[in-house]
């Protein structure tokens, strides 16, 4: 590949989950001789560059390791190996956060913002306290991202329950936006709101990406949402890409059979003439991640 | 580009929180009560009509007559007098002032280092949760009066010295009910966007997971001010609380106690029903507000 500006960089990043170990477990343990619990290898070995103002969808089943894989990115999760590092710059350093350039659109609007914060606070809380803008200017600031992601400015001194999920999630936008990032992570920004409500959404993260030249990372299990954002694709399956590549080529001509398969069981509505397509699901239960099987992990599952 | 539906129209929490508290009579009631003994207890020295902390104005002629006996100052006793000739409702009132007062300032400190407490461990985890979690069971493991009573015993009397003991032995109830909430909440989204920012630490706690574990809170602080001005007035009873200076309800309770057998009913059993009064309305206005908080207990 010629060396591009790469503004992303993950490296070999891997991420094991350990449960918590009690005294009492831990003393269970050392009677019975058995060792350590199992680790869950929710991420192991992911290796992805991106670069600038580019968008990278980021696809899988549920619990392939896809969000915690965002997170990592994010900032929000330490990984276990490997770096992540934005413009050469690590993330995260002694297990805190160290930059503000990446922000997070999380899944569940309704989660994501403290219930007990009035919405235009929550949005100006990050730029005041990192000097973004001072504490005197806030109210405009808030005011000029609210009409930004399509809300009236003047709702800003509400709480997050007098909002609907559409609403919310434009607040959530406009809070990681407020702190100027340069990447922006949506993990599964769309999953939790209605149809007509996910385009919406996703037409304002369509605008704002142009406006603002944001480099993106976009999550989601719904194929034709990613195809439809992305630039770049990687496809995850328990815990590693299995493919990566340029949107076009991975969803046209798919090299892995997991991706293949993934993208012939998407419900389709046959057009006009057209024999009713048969969807085909793929075969079989999603293994553990605790116990994944040796070698392709999909091969298990996999038609060829 | 923007939202059709409107967002609702803004009721205060605060006045839907009442309009359903006044629905349950009982409660509004006993709410009614408590405000009427904090504010008869806030202007005590304006309503009363003695000074009972005066020693001068005391005559040893007017003790332990009973209700309704007309003193050496010229005024009706109502309620009668005690052994050092106090006139029984002005000590009641004073004494009222004194337990509230107490009561409130050990809810308040213990509530706020309690909270601190079980919120930083949650949050924290590792060995610091454990710590600080292992000694609150610990300290929950035995009645909360035993450990009342050997600190105040060892601190000797006054107000500050009782306050220190209520709020050791009452801090753990808040610290166990913080840590619950706060163990729910530091899973939330919200707090993962905090920190994603990134927020200082401090500021997710306290900004953050502390104002959303409040409900719980508040229900606890009612019960345990009611439950230390119990405490406070077992302790005055046993002589251990505070100074004869200074009667609190539980004093007052005491010193008539010797004369219960001789007829003189009426310097324990007055003070005894302030003090019933006073715990039950808290409690009932506590279980009214802990009714309301608790999602599974809504229609």
């Amino acid at each position: 590949m010629k060396p591009r500006d790469q503004y992303l960089k993950v490296e070999d990043v891997s991420k094991t989950f350990t449960s918590r170990q009690t005294m009492g477990g831990k003393l269970a343990r050392a009677i019975t001789r058995k060792g350590p619990p199992p680790g869950l290898q929710a991420v192991s070995g992911v290796t992805l560059e991106l670069a600038k103002g580019q968008t990278l969808g980021l696809v899988g089943e549920s619990g392939c390791g896809k969000s915690t894989l965002g997170r990592i990115m994010a900032g929000i999760h330490s990984p276990s190996a490997g770096t992540v590092r934005i413009d050469g710059l690590p993330v995260m350093e002694h297990g805190k956060k160290t930059t503000t350039a990446v922000q997070t659109v999380f899944q569940d609007p309704f989660a994501s913002l403290d219930p007990r914060m009035k919405v235009g606070d929550a949005v100006a809380e990050g730029p005041i306290l990192h000097g973004l803008i001072m504490p005197s200017m806030a109210q405009k600031y808030v005011e000029r991202w609210f009409a930004r992601v399509g809300l009236d400015p003047s709702l800003s001194h509400r709480y997050p329950h007098q909002f609907s999920g559409g609403q919310r999630q434009r607040i959530a936008i406009a809070r990681a936006l407020a702190m100027q990032p340069k990447l922006l992570i949506c993990d599964e920004p769309v999953a939790s709101l209605d149809v007509s409500i996910q385009a919406q959404v996703i037409n304002l993260f369509l605008e704002l990406r142009r406006e603002l030249e944001l480099t993106c990372v976009f999550i989601s299990h719904d194929l034709s949402v990613v195809r439809h954002v992305s630039d770049r694709v990687a496809v995850m399956y328990l815990g590693r890409i299995v493919e990566l590549g340029e949107t076009q080529s991975v969803f046209g001509r798919p090299a892995h059979p997991y991706t293949a398969a993934l993208l012939d069981s998407v419900p389709r509505i046959a057009a006009e003439g057209e024999a009713l397509v048969e969807f085909k699901p793929i075969e079989g239960e999603i293994p553990s991640p605790l116990n994944p099987p040796p070698g392709c992990h999909f091969a298990p599952r996999c038609p060829r | 580009m923007t939202d059709i539906s409107p967002p609702q129209k803004a009721t205060p929490p605060l006045l839907l929180f009442w309009r359903e508290f006044r629905r349950n009579r009982v409660a509004a009631v006993a709410l009614g009560l408590t405000v009427l003994l904090v504010f008869v207890a806030v202007f005590a020295p304006l309503i009363a009509p003695q000074d009972p902390y005066d020693l001068g104005a005391l005559s040893l002629m007017d003790a332990r007559r009973p209700p309704g006996f007309t003193g050496s100052g010229g005024y009706t006793h109502i309620l009668g007098t005690d052994p050092q000739g106090r006139d029984l409702l002005s000590a009641i009132l004073y004494g009222l002032r004194i337990s509230i007062e107490i009561g409130i300032m050990a809810g308040a400190i213990a509530l706020a280092i309690g909270a601190t407490l079980g919120v930083v461990a949650a949050y924290l985890g590792g060995w610091v949760e454990s710590l600080i979690m292992r000694i609150v069971d610990l300290q929950l493991s035995f009645p909360a009066i035993l450990l009342a009573l050997v600190l105040s015993a060892l601190l000797g009397q006054g107000k500050a010295q009782l306050v220190t003991a209520l709020v050791a032995a009452q801090y753990a109830y808040f610290a166990r009910t913080a840590y619950g909430a706060a163990t729910s909440e530091r899973r939330k989204d919200y707090i993962e966007a905090a920190l994603a920012t990134p927020l200082h630490a401090r500021r997710v706690v306290f900004k953050h997971l502390l104002p959303n574990c409040a409900p719980p809170l508040i229900v606890v602080a009612t019960v345990q001010i009611a439950s230390s001005i119990s405490l406070e007035a077992t302790l005055s009873f046993l002589g251990l609380g505070l100074p004869v200076t200074e009667p609190s309800l539980g004093m007052l309770i005491s010193n008539g106690f010797p004369y219960m057998m001789s007829g003189r009913y009426w310097i324990s059993v007055y003070p005894g029903v302030m003090l019933i009064l006073l715990i039950m309305a808290i409690n009932i206005v506590g279980d009214q507000i802990r009714d309301q908080l608790n999602p599974r207990l809504r229609r």
